[in-house]
């Protein structure tokens, strides 16, 4: 491959000497073809998510039209009102919210913060080997403990409730520790140190030095621990049973089944991309208001794993 | 291990102090991994080798479970078929698009955010939200596509209700949300110094060359990292099977860990469920290896050898 690459790349040496003119045509068309693709495959990218979105404007005849209504008209707004009443979602956000993201968010935050902290900032014996231990939990597929941590928290008497998830987070996450970790490590040893002198503790020294100069990576923490308890879906499936305990994610899988039963009838397909649209929006929201921190956390921890 | 890094005689004030207060902070992680990481993980090994079904006792029948699902279950290999499959053709398909897509945009182009974005998106929706828009959009009666087939005269597809088509239609919308791989590679393709572009310009390399030559070598650790991050993902995809397809039409879409899903939580086949969740286990852990091992051969270190 390498060879054969390398006798073809020879070639246009040739053209570039002698004709200079046709080199910088050839380089406009070559950015018109790489504009092209790119349009082309933005709109390919971004058609499910504007026929979600237009979708949930349409009434029933509008969805079965052929060929496809592209812009809805006349657009019924009043969709996105009667879906999310229809089941009671009002219910299932607050569940996503209140019982789950935000609680889960903040303690995966909090535990991993000081997890990390004693992993990157305190010089003790064994550490580096239990990080390793730390590390190689990340290749743990979940669903090997998925069964005997279902059957520790049935007898705990935790089924439809958020406490297998909220627990667990006390406890940190391999990754978020991974991440906190590598980055307090980057800062500078000689800020600790002077802190150390002047008879701050270790809390302190977290608190009032690693924090303020790590608002960056607990923002990726916090975005990252939102977004899966936010898409988080086999878990509830298997921990939530009843209607009014369902996060967001069950709730529109029970539309689904309803879509389903009713085909194009009773707005059943606008009322289900009516509620995916409105709860793929907060992400959707989030992403464009923190779109920095979001690349930045993929780039880092993605070239430093 | 405990006995090693207990605070001992030898060491000075600080060293111990340093030594407790470094094991503190890790404690929560600690105290995690045992409750949440190692005892599941061995109970699951124990319930592997046991018939059990959460009411009566679990009964041990060693390796019986592994046996029956290697030689007389009717659904393993299928399964396993499936699961090959979706892994094979989307992971290295995934990565040939992610990279593909990453170039285009790594090209001196006014935009790049805006197109970054809407490749990026669709990767950080809800599964649950995408899995139904494209429910809707792959509808052989109602769907967007067919509709649009249908106006152009072409004859309809049945992408989810056919049992050769479901797997490839599946394996499309994931190399859809590829977009975490996309923006990994981008930010590897920022990386690569201006410098090694200028000296193959000089060697007489056309863009093609430079492509094979420079950019592909550099880029080969981000390669193999979003190849294990793919294929550790891929193994363990749930949402989107179980959603969309519900496992069929014919099985052909039952991919492992929905089938370990039901057999957990619908059949009550604990036993079988933890063999598979191992199986599962080594799997990952032999793809992993077996790449990391063999790339040596193909992943280019800078000059850290």
């Amino acid at each position: 491959m390498t060879s054969a690459s390398q006798t073809v790349a020879r070639k246009p040496q040739v053209q570039q000497a002698t004709k200079p003119r046709s080199q910088s045509f050839a380089k406009g068309f070559n950015l018109g073809l790489i504009y092209l693709a790119l349009i082309v495959l933005g709109i390919t990218w971004i058609f499910p998510l504007y026929w979600m979105a237009t979708s949930a404007l349409k009434d029933d005849p509008q969805i079965y039209t052929v060929p496809p209504v592209l812009i809805p008209n006349p657009a019924y707004w009043n969709n996105f009102a009667d879906a999310w009443t229809r089941f009671d979602f009002n219910r299932a956000a607050f569940n996503s919210v209140f019982l789950y993201a935000v609680p889960v968010t903040f303690f995966t935050l909090a535990s991993s913060l000081l997890i990390a902290y004693g992993f990157a900032k305190i010089p003790w014996r064994g550490r580096d080997k239990l990080f390793w231990v730390c590390i190689a939990t990340m290749m743990l597929p979940w669903q090997v403990t998925m069964v005997p941590l279902f059957i520790i928290f049935k007898n705990l008497g935790w089924i439809n409730t958020y406490w297998p998830f909220v627990v667990p987070s006390l406890f940190g996450n391999a990754y978020f520790i991974f991440l906190l970790r590598q980055f307090f490590m980057s800062l500078p040893e000689e800020l600790s140190d002077a802190a150390r002198i002047d008879g701050a503790g270790e809390l302190g020294i977290l608190w009032r030095i690693i924090v303020p100069l790590s608002k960056p990576a607990m923002a990726v923490v916090m975005l990252f621990a939102f977004l899966g308890a936010w898409n988080n879906y086999l878990g509830p499936l298997i921990y939530i049973n009843t209607e009014s305990m369902q996060p967001l994610a069950l709730a529109i899988y029970r539309m689904r089944t309803l879509a389903l039963s009713m085909g194009t009838t009773a707005l059943a397909y606008p009322h289900l991309m009516a509620v995916s649209t409105l709860v793929a929006l907060p992400i959707i929201l989030i992403f464009i208001f923190a779109q920095r921190t979001f690349i930045e956390g993929i780039s880092t921890t993605g070239l430093k794993g | 291990m405990a006995a090693t890094m207990a605070p001992r005689r030898g060491m000075t004030k600080t060293e111990k102090r340093n030594q407790i207060a470094g094991l503190l902070f890790v404690s929560p992680w600690l105290i995690g991994f045992f409750l949440f990481a190692l005892f599941p993980l061995i109970a699951s090994l124990y319930y592997s080798m046991t018939n059990y079904d959460f009411i009566r006792d679990p009964q041990f029948i060693g390796a019986t479970n592994y046996v029956r699902l290697f030689t007389s279950d009717p659904d393993f290999w299928t399964v396993m078929y499936n699961t090959l499959y979706y892994v094979g053709f989307g992971v290295p398909l995934g990565i040939v698009v992610a990279f593909t897509i990453a170039n285009l945009l790594n090209s001196d182009i006014k935009g790049r955010t805006l197109f970054r974005s809407v490749i990026y998106i669709p990767s950080i929706v809800p599964a649950v939200c995408t899995a139904m828009v494209w429910l809707f959009i792959m509808n052989t009666q109602y769907g967007a596509i067919n509709g649009l087939l249908k106006t152009a005269g072409f004859p309809t597809i049945p992408f989810l209700s056919s049992p050769s088509l479901a797997k490839p239609s599946l394996i499309m919308i994931y190399v859809w949300a590829q977009g975490t791989a996309v923006v990994i590679f981008l930010a590897a393709l920022q990386d690569v110094p201006r410098s090694l572009y200028d000296a193959a310009l000089v060697d007489g390399a056309n863009a093609w060359g430079r492509f094979w030559n420079v950019t592909v070598p550099l880029c080969t650790p981000v390669i193999l990292f979003n190849f294990i991050m793919g294929i550790i993902t891929a193994f363990q995809d749930f949402t989107l099977p179980f959603v969309l397809t519900g496992g069929g039409p014919m099985k052909s879409t039952e991919f492992y860990v929905v089938s370990l899903y039901r057999n957990a939580f619908v059949q009550f086949s604990i036993g079988k469920a933890s063999a598979m969740a191992w199986i599962l286990f080594l799997i990952i852990l032999i793809f992993s290896v077996v790449l990391f091992r063999t790339s040596a051969r193909w992943v280019y270190y800078g000059g850290e050898k």
